[in-house]
């Protein structure tokens, strides 16, 4: 990251996957006539020039299995992150505000829409995704199960939450499979107004009235620590890691990119007059980088497992939207159905 | 001929690029499509990959109704990054 925006880096990321199809493949090998090439011999050598793997490539199981299962989790946390932000549409002070939290809402739904259909040309279908996700088989993002309390908490989502997916999601445009790699740079590219109207959000509180500042403050009190844990466990627990780094899924360590991200904010924080709740914070010019507190990494494990502030919420009303949506499918099908002169 | 369906080819001309939209052709079924769509599309390497798709099975929109369309996006500029102040000095936003 050399000080450019959120746009360069997704640019970068397109241009190199651009210039990686050009290359050509090693595909004869440097092994002798007498063994023959592997299907696996080909991905690895995919994988090494940093070419994609589409979907009808061999691939090995796990690496699908890894894949399905990091792109769910991702497609879930786009529609359960419409829940925190859905709860202040109606709420919203200006028309403006409304519109705009109205237009990122719609981002998150189709984000989430973008990565199951990336998610399905792995070979798994969409109701057994949501039947997944329902049924707490699979997970979506810790960030999401903590509550909205406040307008502020909207501008602190914008800045830090979104702030922090963009770190994570910017190396993902660079991921080895080639529908997630585009479906991320369509979503980066997307994502950029996101972060900005958190931070014109908190930006506008933070030079209101004290009280306005107050508020701000508060909201980026509870957010901080919620928001360094989105980055994972340190990586020496960091379960997945080493694997899909090997297989170009993962691009950096948890611990760096959590780095990079408190090394953004500061300077961000300081821009809007407000303070990071952390009085281990400081310039460290040896490593010429911020030292700061880690998040309580227990907290995350427990948020993980079921018991965050709002864990049974979001998937209740999940399951409550699912049932309560089940007359619109119900209805899209008699229509098409009626339309072809069959039966549904 | 004019009997056999039409079809519309798809390539993906490298890795990690996506299929587009080169072309249609005729033919009688999705296999000879196929093969068609590689003499026709592809004889100088252009692909990796073809799709071929029986162009009945596309449902466009239509450009007389374009504006009406499209028009829903057309008052929101605060869906680009753009319409945000930034403060002078902030990086990385």
């Amino acid at each position: 990251m050399d000080g450019d925006t959120l746009l360069d880096q997704v640019e970068r990321a397109e241009r190199a996957l651009v210039d990686a199809s050009r290359r050509s493949v090693r595909t004869d090998g440097d092994r002798p006539d007498t063994q023959e090439r592997t299907v696996q011999d080909d991905f690895d050598a995919i994988i090494a020039a940093e070419q994609k793997i589409e979907p009808r490539d061999w691939m090995p199981d796990a690496y699908r299995r890894t894949l399905i299962r990091q792109i769910a989790q991702h497609a879930h946390s786009e529609i359960i992150g419409m829940q925190p932000e859905g709860n202040w549409i109606s709420r919203a002070p200006s028309l403006k505000r409304k519109a705009i939290l109205l237009a990122k809402v719609q981002d998150e739904a189709g984000h989430g829409l973008y990565l199951y259909a990336a998610a399905e040309t792995l070979g798994i279908g969409r109701d057994e995704l949501v039947a997944m996700l329902l049924e707490g088989r699979q997970k979506y993002s810790s960030i999401f199960n903590y509550p909205t309390l406040t307008w502020a908490d909207i501008g602190a989502i914008g800045w830090l939450v979104d702030g922090a997916a963009i770190v994570n999601q910017v190396p993902l445009c660079r991921c080895s499979y080639g529908p997630y790699a585009r479906a991320m740079i369509r979503i980066c590219k997307e994502e950029s107004f996101h972060q900005r109207q958190g931070f014109e959000i908190l930006f506008t509180l933070s030079h209101g009235t004290p009280g306005q500042r107050d508020m701000a403050q508060d909201a980026v009190n509870r957010w901080w620590y919620p928001s360094l844990a989105m980055f994972g466990p340190p990586d020496a627990d960091s379960t997945h890691s080493e694997q899909s780094m090997a297989w170009g899924i993962k691009r950096f360590g948890n611990d760096d990119l959590r780095q990079r991200f408190v090394d953004m904010c500061v300077p961000q924080a300081e821009v809007l007059g407000l303070t990071l709740p952390d009085d281990g914070l400081r310039w460290d010019a040896d490593r010429d980088r911020y030292a700061f507190t880690p998040p309580d990494f227990d907290e995350l494990a427990r948020v993980i497992r079921g018991d965050g502030p709002c864990n049974r919420q979001r998937l209740a009303h999940r399951r409550r939207a699912q049932d309560e949506g089940a007359w619109v499918r119900e209805a899209a099908a008699a229509h098409a159905a009626k339309r072809s002169g069959g039966t549904p | 001929m004019s009997d056999w369906p039409l079809w519309e080819v798809f390539v993906r001309p490298r890795r990690g690029l996506a299929h587009t939209h080169v072309g249609s052709l005729h033919a009688s079924d999705a296999e000879t499509a196929l093969h068609n769509a590689r003499d026709v599309y592809t004889r100088r390497q252009e692909g990796l990959s073809i799709w071929v798709v029986p162009a009945a099975m596309i449902t466009a929109s239509s450009p007389d109704e374009k504006d009406e369309f499209f028009d829903p996006a057309a008052d929101k500029a605060y869906r680009h990054p753009t319409f945000y102040d930034v403060p002078e000095g902030t990086k990385h936003l």
